[in-house]
């Protein structure tokens, strides 16, 4: 798994690409959500567009990173789920836990 | 001349897929690849492939994870066989099993926001049926069944026999 970040209007956007799977791509993702807190970032989205695959750990990054972010008065949406992974979050019952955008530019906004 | 009928609901002589690796997480890369691999040959369609990869995904982490402990010299068997319609996946690691009963419910409200606890509840999700089996010297046996939508063997001479019926 790849993970770009890049940020606009003070908000953080991280694109994870290939599988959240436990080992690495959830190791992967915890690194980049935690150098993003320590670099000072409160505003944060989470760009699913590239992931093809969520596994248990995956989503149990996803939901350590949403508690970590909120505990630290910030904020983490998500954007453009590919629908398997929005089925995930629908099977667990976590689409009622995230914010969640049709677009990056509308979960930007949602946080400017 | 009619050939022989397929003996479908025996279990077949050999598996379609049959590995043991050690416990590190890069093998369940491996063993998805195999297993996807054999789910395409018995017809299992893109989506259900993905479910069921899913799944296994699952049961492999937790051989490794929770049943051997991470330890790389101890090992997990992953076999699928077809039985009748269905396709078999056992899992077994040498840990020294669990409590299915007592594994949490990951959609209680009070468990929604812990970060793990949903690997059971994926396989479960997933498949038509899970169950475990715990071995007297230590060992935990896991067993996936799921539905093959259609025969792992293709009948195309069935049909052409049923249309036979107007001709006469």
């Amino acid at each position: 798994m790849k993970i770009e970040s890049h940020s606009t209007n003070q908000v953080l956007i991280i694109k994870p690409k290939g599988k959240i799977t436990i080992g690495l791509g959830d190791v992967a993702l915890r690194k980049a959500v935690g150098e993003a807190l320590e670099a000072g970032a409160r505003r944060l989205v989470i760009n699913l567009h590239g992931v093809s695959s969520l596994d248990s750990s995956g989503v149990g990054e996803l939901v350590s990173a949403y508690t970590t972010v909120t505990q630290r008065s910030g904020k983490l949406v998500l954007a453009e789920l590919p629908s398997k992974i929005a089925d995930i979050l629908q099977i667990t019952q976590l689409i009622q836990v995230f914010d969640v955008y049709d677009s990056e530019q509308e979960a930007v906004d949602s946080l400017s | 001349m009619s050939p022989a009928e397929s003996p479908r609901t025996e279990p077949s002589a050999t598996p379609e897929v049959r590995i043991t690796v050690g416990s590190r997480f890069e093998n369940i890369e491996l063993i998805q690849t195999v297993v996807d691999d054999a789910f395409s040959r018995l017809g299992l369609e893109d989506d259900d492939r993905h479910w069921v990869g899913i799944a296994v995904r699952e049961a492999v982490a937790n051989a490794i994870k929770h049943g051997n402990r991470e330890d790389p010299d101890e090992l997990v068997d992953v076999e699928l066989r077809v039985e009748g319609d269905q396709a078999v996946i056992r899992i077994e690691d040498r840990g020294s099993g669990f409590d299915p009963e007592q594994v949490a419910d990951p959609l209680a409200p009070e468990n929604l926001l812990k970060p793990s606890g949903r690997g059971i509840f994926y396989m479960r999700r997933f498949m038509d049926e899970v169950s475990y089996r715990f071995l007297p010297g230590g060992g935990t046996v896991l067993v996936m069944r799921k539905r093959l939508a259609s025969p792992s063997v293709p009948a195309s001479d069935e049909n052409s026999e049923a249309n036979k019926e107007s001709n006469g």
